[in-house]
């Protein structure tokens, strides 16, 4: 974005491509030449890019330029957790013990690292207050479908197959209904109530003998800590269902609040949320599930096991089966490691504490400017709503579109689908007051130039590469792959 | 203002009388309901001879903020659906109470049409809190 020249007309490396020119020079055959497969098998006239070296390293420098990233703006992407990644993570993920171990080397040869798995387990364990942790589940909604088929599992095994229903809150992440479904539960939306949090009433009303479970966001998407989870799950358990937690807002309750203390019995983290591992563009992720005494023979193998003084992998007695290849995606569990390590448990307390103080300094200073439908005291994140800046003319959308002028990523916007117009904003535990308060300074800007001057928000954004591109036509359209001009 | 030719849900779709003696309407979102999403890139409808009931789930708008169920408004079976829509969903943000229709069916009763909201009963509803 702060880089010059007009990039909307730079060429894509096959639009460079010049007959004949390379890009390396093979050395000269030292070994016997061999006779080429049929000639049926071989393609001759693909479309590859001839382009030297230099042109390459600008071309792809050029694009990783453009990237809008945490390690170059201010990323307030609301229920993502775009916080910085320590490059110690990366340090220890990167040395050779971890970086090149196969997962089929012999088990002996993996004690390091099987340890290490160990020893995240209990710390995660440790963090939700839910003694069992399985870590080979590789994204949240992994976790999430790999927690209700426990849920399911379990019910058949008691003999429950007629427990069909679970309770989702309309604050819930996205990923839960889709989970619940793919596990084989038909889905029941649970409203919130006026402080936004579940509908108690709406509960009772579900918490019957065909009730599998409910699953919370905790804090929800709302931003808010559901002030009656504890009588939440008491309901629920009282109809004999379970209760799944979406832990993917943890750094909100890092060393404060335990789910298992609540009555959680089984709950995912988000490492590429809560413990700072990379994420966005698709991953990887990973997303372990901890659970209770009674759950944790349901969980996914494998599992790491102490024996002795020697670690290994082991499935449980009545595992659901395999949700992944070999044992989750071991780069990112490490970084993890690192990141828990590298902060101890004062370091780890401190994080829920800078993110909650950090959205409500947000909150509080944007209060009146922009409307808050639930305007309480939040947790990681805050909730606004552009309704107030629509009716001047400019849309959450617009809004949106223009803090990418002021130098910030925008907001989660439009979500969650209860709040009109919504902007969904969380600072994180790792910006500065500085930065947050020229964060809060631009909205306030904008809700000025809503007013004085519509056209240049509803415009925006004016420096990016690229400006309005046409959503609707990309979806309904959409164009996946680059093809050369028709050659005749 | 939504025409006063047919009736609503609180679902925001409307279904509207084609031919009284043969059972035969006609039903849609409602202008609300397409600014709500936003621009529409895929609808997903029943099939013709499929069961409708009252407020059941019949099928799926994705727009570019959100996927949506859609609710049927009646109790009926499915003769037809509005095979445009398909490659241009974009009809029902240019055209919801004409062009943009998403199914014909046959009702059950016609007079479950009495339940349901009037064009001025919907307006007052959609212009208060949501």
């Amino acid at each position: 974005m702060q880089q010059g020249g007009n990039r909307k007309t730079e060429k894509l490396l096959l639009e460079r491509s010049v007959p004949g020119r390379v890009g390396a020079v093979l050395p000269d055959l030292d070994v016997p030449a061999q006779a080429l497969p049929d000639k049926a098998l071989l393609r001759d006239e693909l479309p590859l890019p001839e382009v030297s070296e230099p042109e390459v390293v600008q071309y792809f420098t050029g694009l990783s330029q453009l990237n809008f990233s945490i390690d170059t703006h201010f990323y307030p992407l609301g229920s993502c957790t775009m916080k910085y990644n320590p490059k110690i993570n990366d340090e220890v993920a990167f040395q050779p013990g971890f970086a090149g171990i196969h997962p089929l080397q012999p088990i002996e040869q993996s004690q390091g690292a099987l340890e290490l798995l160990h020893k995240l387990q209990g710390f995660l364990s440790e963090i939700t207050g839910l003694p069992a942790v399985g870590l080979s589940t590789l994204a949240g909604a992994h976790g999430e479908l790999c927690g209700m088929l426990m849920i399911r599992a379990h019910h058949l095994a008691n003999g429950d197959a007629g427990r069909t229903k679970v309770g989702i809150p309309d604050s819930a992440h996205g990923t839960n209904p889709a989970s619940a479904a793919m596990a084989g539960f038909e889905v029941v939306e649970l409203a919130s109530d006026k402080d936004g949090n579940v509908d108690l009433e709406a509960l009772h009303e579900i918490a019957g003998p065909d009730l599998a479970g409910v699953m919370i966001t905790l804090p929800s998407t709302l931003g808010l800590f559901d002030t009656n989870i504890v009588e939440v799950c008491r309901i629920v358990h009282e109809a004999g269902g379970l209760v799944y937690g979406d832990g993917a807002n943890m750094n909100a309750l890092l060393g404060r609040v335990k789910l298992g203390d609540l009555g959680f019995d089984v709950a995912h983290l988000n490492l590429h949320k809560t413990f700072s591992t990379p994420h966005g563009g698709g991953g990887p992720g990973a997303g372990p599930v901890c659970t209770t005494s009674r759950l944790a023979p349901y969980l996914a193998a494998p599992i790491v096991t102490q024996n002795g003084e020697g670690y290994e992998l082991s499935t449980p007695e009545k595992s659901i089966g395999k949700l992944s290849g070999f044992h989750g995606n071991f780069g990112v569990l490490v970084r993890a490691y690192v990141y828990i390590r590298t902060l101890g448990g004062a370091g780890i307390k401190s994080i829920s504490g800078n993110a909650v103080l950090n959205a409500n300094y947000m909150m509080n200073a944007l209060r009146g400017v922009y409307l808050l439908p639930y305007d309480r005291t939040c947790m990681h994140e805050a909730v606004f709503s552009a309704d107030w800046q629509k009716d001047r003319g400019a849309s959450g959308l617009e809004i949106a579109k223009r803090l990418l002028d002021y130098g910030f990523h925008a907001p989660t916007m439009y979500f969650p689908l209860i709040v009109h117009e919504a902007l969904m904003i969380e600072p994180t535990e790792s910006e500065t007051k500085e930065t947050i308060d020229s964060f809060i300074q631009a909205l306030i800007d904008i809700d000025r130039e809503v007013t004085e001057n519509t056209e240049l928000v509803n415009n925006a954004p004016h420096t990016t590469p690229v400006a309005r591109l046409d959503e609707a036509r990309a979806a309904r359209q959409p164009n996946l792959r680059w093809q050369p001009e028709a050659a005749d | 203002m939504s025409p006063d030719d047919r009736r609503y849900t609180k679902e925001h779709e409307w279904v509207m009388i084609e031919d009284a003696a043969a059972k035969s309407a006609v039903a849609g979102i409602t202008d609300f309901a397409q600014d709500q999403l936003g621009d529409i890139v895929f609808f997903e409808l029943p099939k013709v001879g499929d069961s409708l009931t009252h407020l059941g789930k019949m099928g799926e708008v994705e727009s570019v903020k959100a996927v949506s169920d859609l609710f049927s408004p009646i109790d009926g079976v499915v003769t037809e659906i509005n095979e445009k829509l398909l490659d241009h969903p974009e009809l029902v943000n240019q055209d919801p109470f004409g062009e943009g229709w998403l199914i014909k069916a046959t009702m059950t009763d016609i007079s479950q049409l009495d339940g349901l909201m009037s064009a001025s009963d919907y307006d007052a509803f959609t212009a208060g809190p949501q």
